[in-house]
């Protein structure tokens, strides 16, 4: 813009610039200044404070632990894991375990959240009221009860490995855990892996294909069924060409425990049991919330033009629920993910009981609380970075 | 890097500061409060455990009892902070608590690496294992593929480990924190074997459901030697608590029990004399009442007598003295003079 030669000249419009302390602007930057340094030499403070007290009671520092021997087992790992690997590999086979625990259990939640926060609205009168007496029940029983409750059921109720229960053939269940049959590992395993990606890949590009195929032509294509269908038979064929090999690794009962098979811990079993039952109560009453916010009509309407239940959930219900339901459901993810460090109670090697045994054995504290701290900062950030993705992508899109 | 992880630092010891920042000379803050906090096991019958009415009973906690009667002329000011393995050696590098007396093995790393000093061990203990008879095993040497129930954080956990990797065999490791939980778990054939130190696997026998049902396998596979510990930094508490152990072993020695105390106070023999602060010097070179040992041994026993009642052969748990005893009886307990 081009400045119009005036009469008023600048210091009539702008008398001589207030002084700094009276211009709210500049005001705000000195108090931010200001606290800024507070909060640094406070930091400053505590830090040097801190170190200094190491220093006179001559407590070791630093991370240097990680590298060292750490001369303690893992009851269960993902990776290969043994009492000669180092602090580090320890503290990955515990991160690795809570992150199996927290995925697995938010898998699981989710699924019978859904089913039921669905059953509570049924018009089912027992199917309803079940469904609240389990939310009334176990949202109001401390999950770390609840743990204790189901590793009891393990290690109380299911008979010795040699007294073990088999309901049928390659199944164990005892004191144990859960020991199952799994085949044999062969070649043909890597590439029905690889069928069932494609046939996960195929399934979407049809779907697309179907809606945009819809919206040119009104004929609806059944996606969902094919897309299951093929994710079914396209490992299965793969099996077939590889000449459909049967070999199973059987557990075998030898010397103490079974040999063989896979086995699911009393430990994780109870974790993962107990944070299920428990969060998907809060889940349950979410997806509630989000079904009843969509406007009574809007199911009449959907009813009214010929749409099947199933169709009114699926087109019109859902899709508008997730929008209420998402925010609130990340906060559960997150809250599972947390309360599956209550795991050191029930023995389950999970980041945090790991953690504890590698600052009793070097007593390094405070570098395996801020382990801990940034790990499950790392958890939490990421779960919430992937769900707010998705919240952007179902949000109502305002015109 | 460096920054982050400084700043990460920072937010932690913001919160452990206070507790550091402040601890002025331990016996002192000793003095001041007018009692001891003592870090005990809670779990471990006959060493530290309250009894049915409440009251804290065990062999660490006549220890820490035996301290306060050095300081305070009064074994009973004494408050106990039950301390799982995890958390034992955090509270007292922290200052929650003035002396460990908890079962704690002595080792070099601990000595150094954790800040702490361990003075003269109360318990000479070894690791072992415990498991149900009708099982058949004799020998730990057969536990190969065994699921074994282990506290977390311990000397015992590391022994296991190195125990079955030089014996090349497998295993798995049932490990939970809280001492009583895992013996439930235990007894409830979770795991076929516990392993920890003898005289605490006794303690857990003793409170099976059946005792009977279980036995003690004849291996012991490492040295423990248990000794209470305190922080780096003041010596003379460091002494304090030195010396209030090794008074009762000295008693022991000398032949002055909580019984005859009173008698041998008029005792000709120069070393009673010395000891029981008939003749001063001691009390004031550890800057206690010079009726310091004359207290412990009073209110609290010599060593003989504070096993006999906590742990001895006529106690449930039924364990011999062996390395306990006296070095004049074969074993390993032995007292400096005290003059």
């Amino acid at each position: 813009m081009k400045r119009e030669p005036s009469i008023t000249t600048d210091s009539e419009l702008h008398p001589s610039a207030a002084p700094f302390w009276r211009d709210p602007e500049k005001r705000a930057i000195v108090f931010q200044v200001v606290a800024l340094l507070l909060v640094g030499l406070v930091s400053y403070y505590l830090f040097s404070n801190t170190q200094a007290n190491l220093q006179r009671q001559s407590i070791a520092t630093g991370f240097g632990f990680l590298d060292k021997e750490a001369g303690f087992e893992i009851g269960e790992s993902l990776v290969q894991y043994s009492a000669a690997d180092s602090y580090a590999r320890a503290l990955l086979v515990g991160a690795l375990n809570t992150v199996k625990v927290s995925f697995i259990g938010i898998v699981f939640t989710i699924i019978l959240g859904t089913f039921i926060g669905i059953a509570r609205l049924s018009s089912n009168w027992l199917l309803a009221k079940l469904a609240g007496g389990y939310i009334e029940l176990m949202q109001n029983i401390p999950v770390l009860l609840q743990l204790f409750f189901w590793y009891g059921i393990f290690y109380e109720s299911f008979p010795a490995p040699r007294q073990a229960l088999n309901p049928f053939v390659g199944l164990f269940l005892c004191n144990r855990g859960l020991i199952f049959a799994v085949p044999e590992s062969h070649a043909a395993h890597g590439a029905m892996g690889w069928a069932f990606v494609a046939a996960l890949a195929l399934g979407w590009g049809l779907n697309r294909w179907g809606r945009q195929r819809q919206a040119r032509t009104g004929q609806m294509f059944p996606a969902v069924r094919v897309t299951i269908g093929l994710i079914v038979l396209l490992p299965l064929l793969v099996w077939l060409c590889f000449g459909a090999p049967t070999a199973m690794d059987m557990p075998v009962l030898s010397g103490f425990n079974f040999q063989g098979g896979v086995t699911v811990s009393p430990e994780f079993s109870a974790l993962l049991l107990g944070l299920v039952f428990y969060t998907a109560a809060f889940v349950a009453e979410i997806v509630r919330a989000g079904i009843q916010s969509v406007g009574r009509g809007q199911v009449e309407a959907a009813m009214s033009v010929g749409l099947r239940p199933g169709q009114v959930l699926h087109l019109v219900i859902l899709p508008q629920a997730l929008r209420v339901i998402i925010p609130p459901l990340t906060n559960q993810m997150l809250s599972l993910t947390k309360n599956s460090s209550l795991a050191i109670a029930i023995g389950f090697a999970d980041f945090v009981a790991v953690t504890n045994t590698t600052i009793n054995q070097t007593g390094q504290a405070i570098e395996g609380v801020a382990l801990i701290m940034i790990v499950y900062l790392f958890f939490s950030l990421s779960t919430s970075m992937f769900m707010n993705w998705y919240n952007k992508k179902t949000a109502l899109v305002e015109r | 890097m460096k920054f982050s992880r400084l700043t990460v630092l920072v937010t932690v010891l913001s919160l452990l500061a206070a507790g550091v920042a402040f601890a002025g000379k331990d016996l002192d803050a000793v003095r001041s409060k007018g009692f001891i906090q003592a870090g005990v096991n809670g779990g471990v019958f006959g060493f530290g455990m309250p009894d049915e009415k409440g009251v804290w009973k065990g062999l660490d906690v006549d220890t820490a009892r035996a301290i306060a009667a050095a300081v305070f002329g009064d074994a009973n000011k004494v408050k106990y902070t039950p301390l799982t393995a995890q958390q034992r050696f955090t509270a007292l590098q922290s200052g929650e608590i003035d002396v460990l007396t908890r079962n704690a093995t002595r080792t070099l790393s601990r000595d150094t690496q954790l800040g702490l000093n361990f003075v003269q061990v109360n318990y000479y203990d070894g690791q072992g294992f415990l498991v149900p008879k009708k099982l058949g095993i004799k020998s730990a040497k057969e536990l190969g593929g065994a699921t074994v129930c282990v506290l977390p954080g311990t000397t015992t956990e590391q022994n296991a480990a190195d125990y079955f990797r030089t014996n090349n065999m497998k295993w798995t490791p049932v490990v939970i924190e809280n001492t009583t939980e895992l013996a439930k778990t235990f007894f409830a054939g979770r795991c076929d074997v516990l392993t920890s130190d003898a005289s605490q696997l006794a303690g857990t026998r003793a409170v099976a459901p059946n005792p009977k049902d279980y036995t003690i396998l004849p291996e012991i596979i490492s040295k423990e030697p248990l000794a209470p510990a305190v922080r780096h930094g003041d010596d003379q508490w460091r002494d304090i608590v030195d010396f209030s152990v090794l008074a009762m072993i000295n008693a022991e020695e000398l032949g002055i029990t909580s019984q005859n105390v009173d008698e041998m106070l008029k005792s000709t023999d120069p070393m009673v004399q010395r000891f029981l602060g008939v003749v001063e010097g001691n009390g004031k070179a550890l800057g206690l009442d010079e009726k310091w040992a004359y207290n412990i041994v009073k209110q609290v026993g010599n060593y003989g007598e504070v096993f006999e009642r906590n742990v001895g052969v006529n106690t449930t748990l039924g364990i011999e003295r062996g390395l306990n005893a006296l070095w004049t009886k074969g074993g390993l307990m032995y007292s400096p003079p005290f003059k």
